[in-house]
């Protein structure tokens, strides 16, 4: 089967969030980027699928040309090819990312025919805007299940788990289809150096969208109040163990 | 153009929490004009008649057999039909995955922009959380009506003073099978042993510090004397020490206990997005400029694999044989 993946690269925040002097992004010349979480999970379920029924993946990004660094990693992971939408790293709104995802996927279906399946994050680590995976489902009419936990095919059939209190509810959705994932429903490998080498050679294709006009138009970034207060330290090494206890006893948990 | 429509998520007769809550930016948003809540499934006349005290004027039911098991896109239909006759200012859903999965088909289908988990509203601008709320961001939203979300657990399910019962009015909402077609078809129960982790008065946590999953032997002692749930960080999960069930975080299980202890936890703001709803932190750390001591209330600073059993040891002392 054919597999999309869609992928985002955002920072690895650390301790503390840290804007730019305009705040209208975060500061990021000292951070490290990765894979946001849900989506690495996805790569890895999409490699799973086709280790298991045969296929190719494919991983896509809307991002800076920095963001082939994740499309390389994905590569990595087990993926077979990558499609990078370069970006001049301005922020796209959720409407604009789907149509040019869209418009990928079009393409790519005029070029080497269409995908069964294409796997979202439920939601970016940064934007969380739970909406991009759900509007690409419908300018495809598509059927799309969100949130997944588990993940099976069969029979031209994903059937489709979400947890939700007490057990999981289960979605039979007939291929091909949109799935969003979460963090948890897999463990991602961890790449090998030949596979890492490997990746190097796979290949990316590159093209660059033109931005909308933004309708979710960000304007500014706020850092929360209550970053930055600081804990009353109880003491040092075992010794502090009494106080710990009344501590305890005076929020009525010991 | 007035008014605010909510879809209010309800199980049987009982009225979901961050519905409740997220009446309360409804209202705000309204400014004094109708709050119109949409009710789906079994229970919706029942649940509908508590919402007068939450500042609701009328509620609409929807009702068809065919919504008993959860379709999001009928959902959808069913907000969008309203949303088209009663033309609000605005159309609200909990932050919830079922609240943002249907604004989601909702704006995808009338190619509305969406904004999700907000917090404030002030005209045309909203605040949103990212980054699992250790970030807002300030946007402005360009299509009517507004479609918006509300982030759960920012603000708190206000009720109104000398409110009457709202007018309710079931509705037969026009079905087609695409919208069906995605639905629950089966339910698998699980039974957890044990205090859940969303529901623990304490949660005693374990990161990178703790070393290996044998680590956690300490950190469960400590728990089961406490009752608490034992917790983990991203990178726990990561290393396959603790299941992913396990996670406090931004992509775990957010978390509201009496007492959070985080045990050789560094404080990533991907952890402080899970367990910032904690009433007092506990940081026990080895490094004294931990970020997770600008999150904490109180710490320990040292040795974890002495701190936790000498803690546990305290506690038994105390209680006696």
């Amino acid at each position: 089967m054919r597999i999309l993946v869609c992928i985002k690269r955002v920072p690895l925040t650390g301790g503390r969030m840290v804007l730019t002097e305009d705040g209208r992004a975060l500061e990021t010349r000292h951070l490290g980027f990765t894979i946001s979480p849900h989506e690495e999970c996805g790569v890895e379920e999409a490699v799973r699928l086709v280790e298991q029924h045969g296929g190719e993946v494919t991983v896509l990004t809307l991002g800076p040309a920095e963001a082939e660094e994740q499309v390389r990693d994905s590569l990595a992971a087990g993926a077979d090819r990558g499609i990078l939408l370069a970006t001049g790293g301005e922020e796209w709104d959720p409407q604009a990312t789907a149509a040019a995802i869209l418009a990928a996927i079009e393409a790519e279906r005029t070029a080497n025919g269409g995908f069964e399946l294409i796997v979202f994050g439920n939601e970016s680590a940064d934007g969380g805007n739970y909406q991009v995976g759900i509007r690409v489902a419908h300018a495809l009419g598509l059927p799309v299940v969100t949130g997944l936990k588990g993940l099976s095919v069969e029979g031209g059939r994903a059937r489709c788990e979400q947890e939700v209190p007490g057990g999981r509810d289960v979605f039979v959705v007939p291929l091909p289809a949109v799935v969003t994932v979460l963090e948890g429903i897999n463990l991602p490998r961890y790449p090998s150096v030949p596979a890492k080498l490997r990746a190097r050679q796979k290949p990316v294709e590159r093209s660059t969208p033109e931005r909308p006009e933004p309708r979710l138009e960000m304007l500014r970034l706020v850092v929360p109040p209550g970053q930055g207060k600081q804990a009353e330290v109880l003491g040092s090494g075992p010794e502090a163990a009494p106080k710990v206890v009344e501590m305890m006893r005076e929020l009525g948990v010991a | 153009m007035t008014g605010v429509l909510i879809l209010v998520e309800h199980e049987g007769a009982g009225v979901d929490e961050l519905s409740l809550q997220a009446l309360t930016l409804a209202r705000d948003v309204a400014g004094g004009d109708p709050v119109i809540a949409l009710l789906v499934g079994e229970g919706g006349r029942d649940a509908a008649a508590l919402l007068g005290a939450y500042g609701v004027s009328s509620a609409y039911v929807a009702e068809d057999d065919r919504l008993a098991a959860y379709a999001p896109g009928a959902w959808a239909q069913c907000a969008i039909e309203l949303m088209e006759s009663l033309e609000p200012g605005a159309v609200v859903a909990a932050g919830s995955n079922r609240g943002n999965e249907v604004m989601s088909h909702v704006a995808a289908r009338r190619d509305l922009p969406f904004a999700a988990n907000c917090t404030h509203v002030d005209g045309d601008t909203v605040t949103r959380v990212r980054w699992g709320g250790t970030l807002l961001e300030e946007a402005r939203v360009h299509g009517t009506p507004a479609l918006l979300s509300v982030a759960p657990h920012m603000m708190a399910a206000a009720t109104v003073n000398g409110a009457d019962a709202p007018a309710i009015e079931a509705f037969t909402p026009a079905l087609s099978d695409a919208e069906l077609a995605v639905r629950v078809s089966e339910h698998v129960s699980t039974v957890t042993a044990g205090v859940s982790l969303a529901d623990a008065k304490v949660v005693v946590s374990g990161g990178r510090g703790v070393g290996s999953a044998e680590g956690f032997a300490i950190l469960e002692e400590l728990a089961g004397l406490l009752g608490a749930a034992v917790g983990c960080s991203r990178v726990v999960t990561s290393s396959g020490w603790r299941p992913h069930t396990d996670q406090v975080g931004q992509t775990g299980t957010k978390i509201s206990p009496d007492l959070y202890i985080a045990c050789g936890i560094s404080g990533a703001t991907q952890h402080i997005a899970g367990c910032k709803g904690a009433k007092k932190i506990l940081a026990i750390n080895s490094d004294a400029e931990a970020p997770i001591l600008s999150s904490a209330d109180y710490a320990v600073i040292g040795d974890l694999t002495e701190i936790v059993p000498a803690i546990t040891a305290e506690l038994r002392k105390a209680r006696g044989p």
